[in-house]
């Protein structure tokens, strides 16, 4: 469908004015001896921008200072020049979808949805309203009230409460959190419609699949740091070069860690009474060169596992860099 | 004043069980009225003591809390709150709203109800009744400001309202009459016992006094929730 030929209200409006740049010049957020985010500066613009990091980040303390929720410690957030903090002005240009599923829950879809409507002032709330619906494709269950949605359903009309005014720029947090694959793929689809149409989508997610999916342009937060931008490849390619450690199992240990060391394709290599922990300096390589290297040496694997996967030890290699 | 939020705070306040809560404790009240009545015991001296010890220094203190907490505590904690406040809207007109949404609910459930058990106990009898109605309402509007603030301030707002209303105002009071003083409860009186003859009826704090404070302190309530809504921090689901 094209929504952008529908009738009626605000519907049809491209976004204009300005270039719907959210900007972000060294914000620091402590929580008493806390810090919560640490110096970060990043410029988010047209497109969809993923801002990726492990649960407890800072990812929703930045953006509920970019929604204007929270005050920057120090530093500043603005949209297109204008701070955002104590500004209910910036929110004609701004829509924001919480992480919290609690919206108004004895409303239905409809009812919710033109009240964010007539909160925003529209001409006609109604028009506005059925089209923010259609948009995350909710007709069907707008007379419902939101009490019985599924998860899913909460999180398109929390979409569509955002999408209500048309705004150039969304920021959504944690926005797939418990959808399911379906779910999951409508949603993007959705986000991707909204930036082909030239709008500024933020969304946070600790998963980087997500985000790689959807996102032209990544930035990484860790512990409260910016700890890397830039399109995906580069994030990926950032996150694939580091050292991996493997554990590995075979018929003959000694051996293999004797063909190992000679190959001269992992920095270091431990016997443990788990197996064998392989430190790879290049990923590609080792990955390449181990069955070779195994079948050479006539050892048999039994096991191979990376032992450093987590997002987490991922995540802290961008940082320590 | 916004009539969207006005609609979704009446639409949340008066669902469900929380109607029952706001309904319960006036039908008591007006249950005994009518069981006094019915049962001769409806003097002055008794008329005055139920709609004193009753509708203002119980009825209405309970019920400001649950409306005046009501109207917007909950959805600060849940984090719906963040629906109303994304929007091109001051501050102090979604405090305003929410202000006036839980008066007139305090109107419904706790003054129109004394005027109620008012004339059903003594009907006009030296204007005891519109005394009473007029003072439970003044005293009305400045719980529900301090209740309001108490909300937009504080994750235990009904507990200190609770800790307030019992324990300064009724236990306090009767023993350290300087509490009496500070006490919404007894500024309300002084309005009433000027407005009615019967005797039983006696204040501690002079009228012009009580007025003034009465005054002061709604509108340094209601300034004071617009104030901390405008840095109100929504906190995450984490």
């Amino acid at each position: 469908m094209n929504e952008r030929s529908e009738p009626g209200g605000v519907g049809g409006r491209p976004p204009t004015g300005g270039k719907s740049e959210l900007i972000l010049d060294k914000v620091s957020r402590w929580y008493g001896n806390v810090v919560a985010v640490n110096g970060v500066s990043m410029r988010v613009g047209p497109g969809v921008t993923g801002l990726l990091g492990p649960n407890g980040a800072g990812k929703s303390t930045l953006i509920h200072m970019m929604g204007g929720f929270l005050a920057p410690s120090s530093g500043s957030v603005t949209l297109d020049g204008t701070p955002i903090w104590q500004n209910p002005d910036v929110y004609r240009g701004l829509g924001l979808v919480p992480e919290r599923e609690a919206a108004y829950d004895f409303l239905t879809g409809e009812q919710f949805i033109v009240a964010m409507a007539k909160l925003h002032k529209l001409p006609d709330p109604a028009a506005a309203a059925r089209r923010a619906i259609g948009l995350v494709e909710m007709d069907y269950a707008a007379g419902r009230t939101i009490g019985n949605y599924s998860k899913g359903m909460k999180q398109r009309i929390k979409m569509a409460s955002a999408l209500v005014h048309d705004p150039p720029v969304l920021l959504l947090d944690e926005p797939f959190n418990g959808m399911d694959p379906r779910q999951r793929l409508q949603l993007m689809e959705l986000i991707r419609r909204m930036a082909d149409e030239g709008r500024t989508i933020l969304f946070s997610s600790h998963i980087l699949e997500e985000v790689e999916r959807l996102a032209s342009h990544i930035e990484v937060i860790v512990a409260g740091r910016h700890a890397a931008s830039g399109d995906f490849r580069k994030i990926r390619r950032l996150m694939t070069d580091r050292p991996h450690i493997f554990l590995v199992r075979s018929s003959d240990d000694r051996a293999l860690a004797a063909a190992i060391i000679a190959d001269g394709s992992a920095r270091s290599v431990q016997l443990t009474d788990k197996g064998l922990q392989i430190e790879a300096v290049d990923f590609q390589r080792f990955t390449w060169l181990l069955p070779r290297v195994s079948r050479d040496a006539d050892v048999r694997l039994w096991e191979v596992s990376p032992a450093d996967e987590s997002l987490e030890s991922v995540f802290s290699y961008l940082v320590a860099r | 004043m916004n009539a969207t939020i006005a609609m979704i705070t009446f639409r949340a306040m008066l669902g469900r069980r929380r109607a029952l809560l706001l309904l319960g404790l006036p039908l008591v009240m007006l249950v005994l009225a009518v069981v006094l009545r019915a049962t001769g015991n409806d003097d002055l001296d008794v008329s005055t003591e139920v709609l004193q010890k009753v509708a203002l220094a119980a009825l209405l203190p309970l019920l400001a809390l649950i409306a005046g907490t009501g109207v917007i505590g909950p959805e600060i904690d849940d984090g719906q709150i963040m629906y109303v406040l994304t929007k091109p809207i001051p501050r102090q007109v979604v405090v305003l709203t929410k202000l006036a949404v839980a008066i007139v609910l305090v109107t419904a459930f706790a003054v129109v109800p004394t005027l109620l058990a008012g004339l059903v106990l003594t009907g006009t009898t030296a204007g005891l009744t519109p005394a009473f109605t007029v003072g439970v309402l003044v005293g009305g509007v400045a719980y529900s400001a301090v209740f309001v603030a108490l909300a937009v301030m504080s994750r235990n707002a009904v507990t200190i309202g609770l800790l307030y209303a019992l324990v300064w105002e009724s236990l306090l009071g009767s023993f350290a009459p300087g509490a009496k003083q500070a006490s919404i409860q007894q500024w309300a009186m002084s309005v009433t016992d000027k407005l009615t003859s019967a005797s039983p009826v006696e204040s501690t704090v002079s009228l012009p006094v009580a007025i003034t404070l009465l005054v002061a302190v709604t509108v340094v309530g209601t300034f004071l929730a617009a104030f901390r809504l405008r840095s109100l921090t929504v906190a995450s689901a984490e």
